[in-house]
């Protein structure tokens, strides 16, 4: 081990290509995975933040707020279950806003929630005709005391204050009281008003000790089936694009690996057929054929290690030097351990392949060899 | 009986065969070879290319195994080993020094000993001492620090001797060590080979083309067309 140790610090020069190429599918590894965390939080945001355990829409609904609807009386029997603790209505609608002092088609892209519980970072929901805006919104130009013209009919909300990590599909959410959003509603989308005591959601909060998916059953079973239950995760899971977008960006992921396995596969084979000679003879005075292997293994985890480093403090930088808002990348320790992680188990893959190699390099090549 | 008082001879052929599958053909390396050395004893293999001069070596040196017949090295019957004890053979009672030298060129000489013991035994700080000993009895201790492409020829050959020392090997075998050298540089090697050899007690063989050497040597045993044809 110490022999390829030695190599490595010793001939840096020899390894510098395949390093090089290492630092960039790291790197790319690692902004991938940051654009994906980024996607994923923005389109979640809001439904990670609501304040329960479960998620009931309508089952015809297909997990969708806007086709939901949870009448007073399916409300009534999904309280009266056993292990349901507290529920709590909510409401979204999907808007544009406009900012008093800004022209006509300058609009930002909001989600009103009309929510009876605060989402979590929030200790109450305002009053009637405030809200709480999700923080992005301050990376354009919106900040506390703002009047928001919502939707067409330019319905007012005053922003009061701001809460982090609360977007839905990419848009800022407005945490505002059920009046509100009903009023909001009924104006600009009266195709979708509901009657009162009508909401689109109910987010329920499961008794101490209670399962989730066991309540989560008994509720749907207590509507006679004409409503579906998810944990919150589960919800936030099934928001339209989430899945697409994370099957697309894991796919994409997956062939940079694959890409690694294969530089690493090639580096380390021409290395192999290079270092023959030198095989023959360590193997000659008594070295294992694991011995040689596991060096070769461990350069490859060392050169991939440093690239890992490398591409991280690079990710970071990257992260800190792209503007808020322009796009949605988050780079975060567990993103750049998973990636190091894949490029760390790239590496041990792609070696493997010189294993075959290594192993019918013959001793007796070094006996009788004048080159 | 060598310096260390052993009796037991370094190494003993027996009826030793050797043939090698070449399409639907057999070349016989070695037939019929019977070799004894003593513990101590320096033997020059002498004979022309082809003569199964390295494949004799091979087999003394566990690197082959014979089709038929009995090696036995330093007390050891290989004869059936596997690829991997032989390995194991390799690394406790044989030394090897090549014909091209062959050290890593990224390690210094004293490095280029201790990898010996990296691969082998692990005794770390024992190690180290007599990679320090051997290389102050080579000649070498200024040069521990060097690198194979700062040692002129002969150190490097002298490291290369070294190493072969490393693991205490009962049996050392010398494949042409002195080839790439100049005559002069030639006969200097193989007498600090005949000193370092005797000095131990430890048996060895050296392959050569080169009958001038043979004078270093206890005997020669000569090879053509795979038999030994004069000991």
């Amino acid at each position: 081990m110490m022999l390829a140790l030695r190599e490595l610090r010793r001939r840096p020069g020899r390894f510098s290509a395949a390093g090089l190429i290492l630092i960039l599918i790291a790197l790319l590894l690692m902004f991938l995975g940051g654009l994906l965390d980024g996607l994923l939080r923005s389109s979640t945001g809001a439904v990670r933040a609501l304040d329960g355990d479960l998620v009931v829409y309508t089952a015809s609904a297909e997990d969708s707020f806007l086709r939901s609807r949870i009448e007073p009386a399916q409300r009534q029997a999904i309280e009266a279950v056993d292990g349901v603790d507290t529920s709590a209505g909510i409401g979204v609608a999907q808007l544009g806003a406009r900012r008093t002092d800004r022209g006509p088609r300058d609009l930002l892209d909001v989600v009103v929630f009309g929510a009876e519980a605060p989402p979590k970072g929030l200790d109450a929901i305002p009053a009637d005709g405030e809200a709480v805006a999700d923080s992005s919104l301050r990376e354009q130009g919106v900040s506390e005391g703002t009047v928001l013209l919502i939707g067409p009919a330019r319905s007012e909300l005053t922003v009061v204050g701001f809460v982090d990590d609360t977007q839905y599909l990419g848009q800022a959410a407005l945490w505002t009281t059920p009046a509100s959003w009903r009023e909001i509603l009924q104006t600009n989308r009266p195709d979708q008003q509901l009657g009162a005591d009508v909401f689109q959601s109910l987010v329920v909060r499961v008794a101490d000790g209670a399962s989730a998916t066991d309540v989560a059953a008994a509720i749907d079973a207590a509507t006679g089936g004409a409503t579906a239950t998810l944990t919150v995760e589960a919800a936030a899971n099934g928001l339209p694009g989430v899945e697409s977008q994370r099957t697309t960006f894991n796919q994409i992921i997956g062939v940079t690996v694959g890409i690694a396995v294969v530089v690493v596969a090639l580096f380390f084979a021409l290395l192999t057929v290079e270092r023959a000679a030198l095989y023959g003879v360590l193997k000659a005075v008594g070295a294992r054929s694991g011995t040689l292997f596991g060096g070769l293994v461990l350069q490859a985890l060392v050169l991939s290690a440093v690239a890992c480093v490398v591409a991280g403090a690079a990710a970071l930088a990257l992260d800190a030097a792209i503007p808020p808002g322009s796009i949605p990348l988050r780079i975060t320790g567990a993103r750049l351990g998973q990636s190091s992680v894949f490029l760390l188990v790239a590496a041990i893959i792609g070696c493997a392949f010189s294993l075959r190699r290594l192993l019918r390099v013959d001793p007796a090549s070094a006996i009788g060899s004048g080159s | 009986m060598n310096a260390n008082g052993s009796t037991v001879p370094a190494l003993s052929l027996q009826a030793v065969r050797k043939v090698y599958a070449m399409g639907d053909s057999e070349v016989v390396a070695l037939d019929d070879v019977s070799l004894d050395v003593a513990p101590g004893e320096i033997v020059a293999l002498v004979g022309p290319s082809g003569s199964g001069k390295t494949t004799l070596c091979s087999i003394a040196g566990a690197i082959l195994s014979p089709t038929s017949g009995r090696v036995v090295v330093a007390g050891t019957d290989i004869t059936g080993y596997s690829p991997k004890q032989l390995t194991a053979v390799r690394r406790d009672l044989v030394g090897f020094v090549f014909q091209s030298v062959n050290l890593v060129p990224f390690l210094t000489a004293r490095e280029n000993l201790l990898v010996v013991d990296e691969i082998g035994r692990r005794t770390g700080a024992a190690a180290k001492a007599r990679a320090d000993q051997l290389l102050g009895e080579l000649g070498l201790a200024d040069r521990a620090r060097n690198l194979p492409a700062q040692l002129s020829g002969g150190q490097r050959q002298r490291v290369a001797i070294g190493r072969a020392l490393m693991n205490e090997p009962k049996l050392v075998l010398f494949d042409e060590p002195t080839s790439a050298l100049d005559s002069k540089l030639g006969m200097a090697v193989m007498e600090l080979i005949q000193q370092e050899m005797k000095a131990r007690g430890t048996a060895a063989i050296v392959v050569t083309h080169d009958e001038r050497i043979t004078r270093f040597c206890d005997r020669s045993v000569h090879m053509d067309d795979g038999r030994i044809t004069q000991s």
